[in-house]
């Protein structure tokens, strides 16, 4: 034996586990404002202290501080609320409506609605996003119906998939939203490709890529940064850090790299880590990344660092290896108290009208779930045909497929 | 066959210019086989440029930009090296028409040449076309010859739906019916070595009969249909061979007719036998032709090993197996 004696091996584990006192003294939080806003046309090795800090804006007080406060409007923040609001609203219910048998599985976006809902807002007509499934808020932002997405939910008669994805995968080109793989990461790369594409027609549209902490650990990951960075594509490269990847916390994806947005420096690709959880802050870090793709000077990576609440999906029970309490503890706070705190503050907004807005939306959230279910549900009313499943599987049907249609008796 | 590869994607090219080509030594240096030499000089370096290597970001880009739009016709080096994309190959590139309703597709060719008898090795002699065929929204494609490689190539870069092109690498200099003692035969000594100009297409879906007979049919694509034609003249058995040249969708009608004729089959193919597309075939004629049949179908493939180097030929079905083959289906 070497003078260095036995190797050990080393298996990251969370700080705490079910039944300990939740504990995030080791999330480095930035104080508000304090983040520098560099040019869009910094050089990432000039901007590495970026992917180590969080940019925030908002302070513990509701006011917006710092560098990158932005230059939204009241009612822009207002409608942004109203988003977070809504999205919100739309999960208690679908969730709900999982629990009643009325479809088979749903994904919540509790604590995280800030990311996809301020992100929608950076982007123009006809960009493209590649979104996981827990960005829904980039169809609500972008004003795609909800009774639609119900419906793609419920796979009812007006499910716009025929019945063919699981819950939630939605597709929308109309919506710069692509069709969800559900396979984890495959689309971070395809995101870069379109984003090629773009730039290879001389158009002028950006193409976002959005992944999952835990999916970092992908190839599809790596190779994303390596042709993102070769070609300099026009596309912002989403981290959504919300801690946990089913029941595995993000040390175990993260490995030794002190961040997920340090991943980006090793490219050459300029990276920001931003709180995740602050509205003001998504939209103008990804305003930032949205300029710099449209200017042609590549790609960026951002990491929202941002906590996931509720249960990864309603398949899954995190109370078997997360302490209940941990959201509570959560240093970043609630995107939307955050938000009405600050309209508060502004004087645009209040308790009494955000009660009452609550009402509304949910209101409307129910109207519109009543709509979509007298259209059907998982296992019952109108659906999609078993005919509808041998269709589309190739633009026009092979004789093999027809023979099996046949064969169905469909 | 290469000059007809590459004039198929050059044909293709001017007439679209959403047609993109790219992958691994791909652009300025035209592949390691030479299929894209001259179409980046031709096109530019936004028509046609090298990869990084990474089969995964080659396919993954490519959904990408046929989401956008754009027609990529990418190759992968060697269809040995496609695994690290088969996940998006199967995942995405397959299903994308299907699962997003028709709203996104993925009108892409993924080239890749295939097959043995160059002595490869285990990384540069695969035939891993079952793995294609298996997954459903995958059209999959081997020409045996130039004319052919050309007219599918252009037919496959048209196509709305995803194609996964084999090209039988042993036959990029000239057909090879498994002598491997004999010299090479040039295409330009050989009649489907005649490529015309310009543009044309060979429709996918249809087989070709490359040698009529009465006594028994074979089902070849690729290479093997050269070891089939041999095989049939040197045994003087009145073989008919049919070049399936499109994997899926395949050319049922053509195959039946020919066995209800000849009342018997053997199937070749390079690939393992387990699980190989000739498993597929011989389910479709036993159940389309079993009243027909006077003899079990045979198969003759790979050996159910990874390819071997110095037993290239004892591995690869040649000509005297094919032979022993159709003896015995017509002793039956």
């Amino acid at each position: 034996m070497s003078d260095a004696g036995r190797l050990s091996f080393h298996v990251p584990a969370p700080a705490v586990r079910p039944g300990g006192t939740p504990d995030f003294s080791d999330v480095k939080i930035s104080p508000a404002g304090e983040v520098r806003r560099p040019e869009v046309d910094v050089a990432a090795e000039e901007i590495r202290d970026l992917a180590y800090s969080i940019i925030r804006v908002l302070n513990r007080e509701g006011e917006a501080v710092g560098p990158w406060t932005g230059q939204l409007s009241k009612d822009e923040l207002l409608e942004g609320l109203r988003h977070m609001m809504t999205l919100r609203a739309f999960d208690a219910r679908m969730l709900m409506a999982q629990r009643q048998g009325k479809t088979s599985f749903y994904m919540q976006h509790m604590g995280e609605e800030a990311v996809s809902c301020a992100f929608r807002k950076a982007l123009a007509p006809g960009d493209m996003n590649f979104p996981t499934y827990r960005q829904a808020g980039l169809l609500i932002a972008g004003g795609y119906p909800m009774a639609k997405m119900m419906s793609q939910i419920y796979s009812n008669e007006l499910d716009p998939l025929k019945g063919r994805q699981l819950p939630i995968m939605y597709s929308s080109r109309e919506h710069g939203f692509f069709s969800i793989s559900g396979n984890l990461g495959t689309q971070f790369v395809q995101a870069v490709g379109w984003a090629m594409a773009s730039a290879i027609k001389r158009d002028t549209k950006i193409a976002a890529g959005w992944i999952g902490d835990g999916s970092t650990a992908e190839s599809d990951f790596h190779a994303a940064l390596v042709f993102a960075s070769t070609y300099k594509a026009p596309v912002v490269l989403n981290i959504v850090n919300n801690q946990w990847a089913i029941s595995t916390f993000q040390g175990i994806a993260r490995g030794g790299s002190g961040t997920f947005a340090a991943r980006g420096l090793g490219f050459g690709i300029p990276a920001l880590r931003v709180d995740g959880n602050d509205y003001l802050a998504v939209h103008a870090v990804a305003k930032w990344a949205a300029e710099r793709a449209r200017r042609n000077l590549g790609p960026t990576v951002i990491e929202y660092v941002t906590y996931r609440v509720g249960a990864h999906s309603t398949s899954d029970d995190p109370t078997a290896y997360r302490p209940k309490t941990e959201s509570d503890a959560w240093p970043l706070g609630d995107p939307v108290l955050r938000l009405k705190q600050h309209l508060i503050r502004l004087g645009a907004w209040s308790e009494e009208r955000h009660k009452q807005a609550e009402a509304e939306i949910l209101a409307t959230v129910i109207e519109t779930q009543k709509e979509a279910e007298a259209h059907g549900t998982l296992h019952s009313g109108p659906h999609p045909s078993a005919r509808d499943m041998f269709e589309g599987v190739y633009e026009t049907m092979p004789s093999h497929l027809r023979r099996q249609r046949q064969q169905a008796g469909v | 066959m290469v000059e007809a590869i590459r004039d198929a994607m050059d044909v293709s090219m001017q007439r679209d210019d959403n047609v993109v080509v790219f992958g691994e030594d791909v652009g300025y240096f035209g592949g390691v086989f030479r299929c894209t030499q001259g179409l980046q000089q031709k096109f530019g370096t936004s028509r046609c440029f090298d990869t990084p290597i990474s089969e995964l970001g080659i396919v993954g880009v490519a959904v990408g930009m046929a989401a956008y739009g754009l027609r990529p016709c990418v190759e992968i080096q060697f269809a040995d090296y496609m695994y690290p994309g088969y996940d998006q190959i199967v995942s995405e590139v397959a299903r994308l028409r299907y699962r997003s309703n028709g709203e996104f597709t993925a009108p892409l060719v993924v080239r890749m040449p295939t097959g043995g008898g160059i002595f490869g090795g285990q990384t540069h002699s695969q035939s891993p076309e079952a793995l294609f065929v298996h997954v459903a929204g995958l059209k999959t494609v081997v020409p045996s010859n130039p004319y052919d490689a050309k007219g599918l190539l252009i037919a496959a870069i048209e196509d709305n739906d995803p194609v996964i092109f084999l090209e039988p690498k042993r036959l990029y200099n000239g057909p090879f019916d498994g002598h491997h003692d004999r010299p090479v035969t040039p295409w330009s000594k050989h009649a489907q070595g005649e490529v015309p100009d310009g543009h044309y297409t060979v429709p996918l879906g249809k087989a070709a009969i490359r040698r009529e007979g009465t006594a028994v049919t074979v089902l070849a694509y690729g290479t093997m249909v050269f070891v089939a034609e041999a095989a049939a003249a040197e045994t003087g058995i009145a073989a008919e061979v049919i070049d399936l040249r499109t994997l899926l969708p395949y050319d049922l009608e053509t195959i039946v007719a020919s066995v209800e004729k000849t009342g018997r089959c053997v199937i070749v193919h390079e690939a393992t036998l387990t699980g190989g597309y000739g498993a597929e075939l011989a389910a479709l004629v036993q159940e389309r032709c079993f009243y027909s049949l006077e003899a079990p179908i045979a198969r003759v493939t790979g050996w159910d090993t990874p390819y071997p180097h110095a037993q290239e030929w004892d591995y690869f079905p040649g000509p005297a197996r094919v032979g022993r083959a159709l003896k015995a289906v017509m002793e039956a």
